[in-house]
């Protein structure tokens, strides 16, 4: 063993005490919690507790690991050990999405669902075969760095940064929502403030110590959201499986749910809730068909059901109802056929018969050729899905760059052994916890009174209804499944309650879902001003600049551009969440092809590469221009013109994105020369983790 | 520098082993979607299905890395390309 790995070595081994001594103490601080809750602390304070106590941390981490030395601002100094790297990026990758989401879709979509699982879990197998250990031998500092070295020339590097950035701006503005929603719902401060809270905590840690206190801070996160993820589960577990590890036992529970899917199905009440939202979605309908004369029609008798009121002495909320009615009435005919369409598609989702959970591609049409041909075309999109979802996490730029930190080609190779390990912690959870949650709701909340609702049902939907709303549609008292209306989120944020957990559980839920939203939000801010800075200023602009102005210009980026994100955040851009997923298939459809062939087929040249990469881009934002019902909304497009190719949805057009670039890359390469004997060395060099006769060694 | 002989085997066994695991991980992923409608068995409760999409194939992912790491490991040192600082 060499001097260097010896003091490697050491480096791990005190990581590791400071990391088991944090442990401990996040154990005793939640235990301390505890006592103080029994003692009579009220919730709100828990739950400020949590939240300041953690950014506290996360501040404290981000100053004592603050420098201005280019290697540790980049790349923490390359010496992060293989397992810390594994937890870094763990939490780098499971976003607020995955651990406050994951389990309400597979919830609510069951096996189809699954496609998520598999798609955000397979593709480290991409990145450990073709990425990473290539990666951490070029030992550079960002993923344009790779593409305008192996390349050649500022185009192929131009693209990379303005895909790099065009991804991680919509991600990052998704993680800062999610943490203002977090604080909202626990602190019940305002949106903006709790905005600002979170860019404060994430700005403490990246801005003083760009990678190297993104790191360490994200090994601490990573430990805070397995073990709040995990407790409850725990719990819930010993509930229905009488095992604290109901990842191994949950198939029973999935068998009982099954039975009582059965006896739900059938259940005259249910139908008969399902056959007024049926009614209700028909009536939309018909007002749809009528207009224009339905919606004069609709105006007056919405108008005179106010004056009728008032005219009768009518208790005061229900003069106050009718007049929400009257006021939130459309403004004209067109407005009413949206309006209108929307409430019939409502209506009909619910009144769909009941999905059962295990069953692959299911389909509630009652024509048996039709629910053929869309159980066919459910699995082709789930299929695409997963394809996408994997070559795109092979391609999200803030997860590849982890691999530049660590020490040695065979670490890298081991990190993402390391990286699934702890992934797998929480994805292997999330479909446990859906059915075991979905299972409560079936026998314990089905079937009983109004009355007598656990007290987590009405305060969950007093903090927002469209997390929960539990109503008496047949008016007979008693809650029907039909009449529980769930929002993903819900799963886990409830979890505790459910499971009978004190209040400060609860409190370890919202911290973890706040480290998750602030790693990825840290991971994500970092690689846009990278690229800005690294190797837009620093390799096409500037490139006499001293080391300490690249870092310094660096940390002014970042803050620009947290505030630009926290300020596109603040005016509260709900398309913007659903157009997270979509930055899989751009990712994938970019960088994917340019960085596999750029190893293994050393023909591959720069002509070939731009074009590859811009036809992969451009392949994928046509077909979401065109597409997407958010971007057909702005572009003035009728979705009948511009039908799906194969019925593959827009989320998962990197299937065609990642072809087309495949294709082009290689047909211009071959049309070229094949790449100058330089860059054939430099291919050679990555493929070789030490050629010895190189006496450079990287540092 | 110009490569040797055995830096060439080491690459072409190298990229044997990823395209061997390459092809694992495709036919994985692929045909327990495609075939799940077809396959109607349970194994403790799970449908076979379920469990290899929400778990099984998981599971198979992380050995196909851990197996990569460590053939790869081993290749490095036979073929003489290790790094000299690793333990």
């Amino acid at each position: 063993m060499s001097a260097l790995g010896q003091s490697n070595r050491a480096f791990f081994d005190q990581l590791k005490r400071y990391y088991r001594w944090y442990t401990w103490g996040l154990l005793l601080f939640v235990a301390m919690l505890w006592a103080m809750e029994r003692f009579g602390l009220p919730r709100i304070w828990i739950g400020y507790t949590f939240m300041f106590t953690t950014i506290g941390l996360y501040a404290g981490i981000g100053i004592m690991s603050r420098t201005a030395d280019v290697a540790e601002y980049y790349v923490a100094g390359r010496r992060v050990p293989a397992f810390f790297n594994g937890m870094a990026t763990a939490a780098d990758w499971m976003s607020a999405a995955t651990f406050i989401g994951m389990a309400g879709t597979l919830y609510l979509q069951g096996f189809d669902g699954l496609a998520y699982v598999l798609g955000w879990t397979g593709g480290y197998c991409l990145v450990a075969f073709m990425i990473a250990p290539y990666l951490r031998k070029f030992g550079q500092f960002t993923i344009p760095d790779f593409l305008g070295a192996r390349f050649g020339g500022n185009v192929a590097r131009g693209i990379g940064i303005m895909a790099a950035i065009i991804c991680s701006f919509v991600y990052v503005v998704a993680q800062i929502y999610g943490v203002g929603l977090i604080t909202t719902r626990f602190t019940s401060v305002d949106f903006g403030y709790g905005v600002f809270l979170g860019l404060a905590g994430i700005l403490v840690c990246s801005f003083l110590g760009g990678m190297r206190a993104v790191t360490w801070t994200q090994v601490a996160q990573c430990i805070i959201l397995v073990i709040a993820y995990l407790v409850p589960v725990a719990w819930l577990g010993l509930k229905y499986t009488n095992s604290p590890l109901p990842q191994f036992s949950y198939g029973f529970v999935m068998e009982r749910l099954a039975q009582r899917e059965q006896q739900l199905m059938n259940d005259p009440k249910e139908i008969e809730v399902r056959d007024i939202f049926a009614k209700r979605a028909a009536a939309a309908r018909a007002r749809i068909d009528a207009l224009p004369q339905s919606y004069d029609d609709g105006l007056v008798s919405a108008r005179k059901a106010v004056d009728d009121l008032n005219e009768a002495r009518a208790p005061i909320p229900e003069v106050r109802a009718a007049e929400r009615v009257r006021d939130s009435y459309p403004a004209s005919p067109d407005a009413a056929r949206k309006a209108w369409a929307a409430e019939a598609a409502t209506n009909a989702a619910r009144a769909a018969p009941l999905m059962p959970h295990g069953e692959p591609f299911w389909s509630g049409n009652p024509d048996p050729v039709k629910a053929e041909a869309e159980r066919n075309g459910k699995r082709a999109n789930f299929l695409a899905l997963v394809f996408s979802l994997m070559m795109g996490t092979a391609a999200l730029p803030h997860i590849l760059m982890r691999y530049y930190t660590t020490p040695t080609v065979n670490q890298a190779r081991q990190s993402v052994f390391w990286s699934l390990a702890f992934i797998l912690l929480v994805y292997c959870s999330a479909p446990a916890l859906a059915v075991m949650v979905k299972y409560d709701i079936y026998t314990s909340i089905v079937g009983r009174h109004f009355s007598d609702l656990p007290a987590w049902i009405s305060a969950w939907a007093h903090v927002d209804p469209s997390l929960l709303s539990v109503v008496d549609i047949n008016h007979d008292g008693i809650v029907q499944l039909s009449e529980i209306k769930l929002g993903p989120d819900i799963v886990v944020l409830a979890t505790p309650e459910i499971a009978g957990l004190p209040y400060v559980i609860t409190g370890l839920v919202a911290a973890g879902g706040l480290a998750a939203a602030l790693s990825t939000a840290d991971g994500l801010l970092l690689t846009i001003s990278n690229a800005l800075s690294h190797d837009l200023y620093y390799k096409m602009i500037n490139s006499s600049a001293s080391t300490q102005r690249r870092v310094t210009i660096s940390k002014f980026l970042l803050l620009l551009v947290a505030l630009v994100a926290a300020y596109v955040t603040s005016l509260k851009p709900g398309d913007i969440l659903q157009m997270v997923a979509l930055a899989f298939s751009l990712a994938a459809s970019s960088f994917f092809p340019a960085l596999v062939l750029g190893v293994f087929w050393k023909r591959a040249n720069r002509a070939g590469a731009v074009s590859g990469m811009l036809a992969g881009f451009l392949t994928c934002v046509y077909y979401i221009g065109t597409r997407f019902p958010f971007f057909q909304g702005l572009f003035g497009l009728n979705a009948a013109d511009w039908p799906l190719w194969f019925g593959i949805q827009p989320i998962s057009s990197g299937v065609f994105g990642v072809p087309v670039g495949f294709l082009v890359l290689i047909v211009i390469s071959l049309f070229g020369g094949p790449p100058d004997p330089e860059t054939s060395r430099m291919v050679d060099f990555l493929r070789y983790p030490n050629l010895k006769a190189t006496a450079s060694r990287e540092t | 520098m110009e490569l040797s002989e055995r830096h060439r085997i080491y690459w072409n066994r190298n990229r044997g082993l990823t395209i061997a695991l390459l092809l694992t991980w495709f036919g994985v992923t692929f045909s327990v979607p495609f075939f799940a409608r077809s396959v109607t068995f349970t194994v403790l409760g799970w449908p076979f299905s379920f469990y290899m999409a929400a778990q099984g194939c998981l599971v198979i992912y992380l050995l196909l890395i851990y197996l990569y790491a460590n053939r790869l490991r081993k290749l490095d040192r036979e073929y003489g390309v290790d790094e000299a600082e690793d333990e």
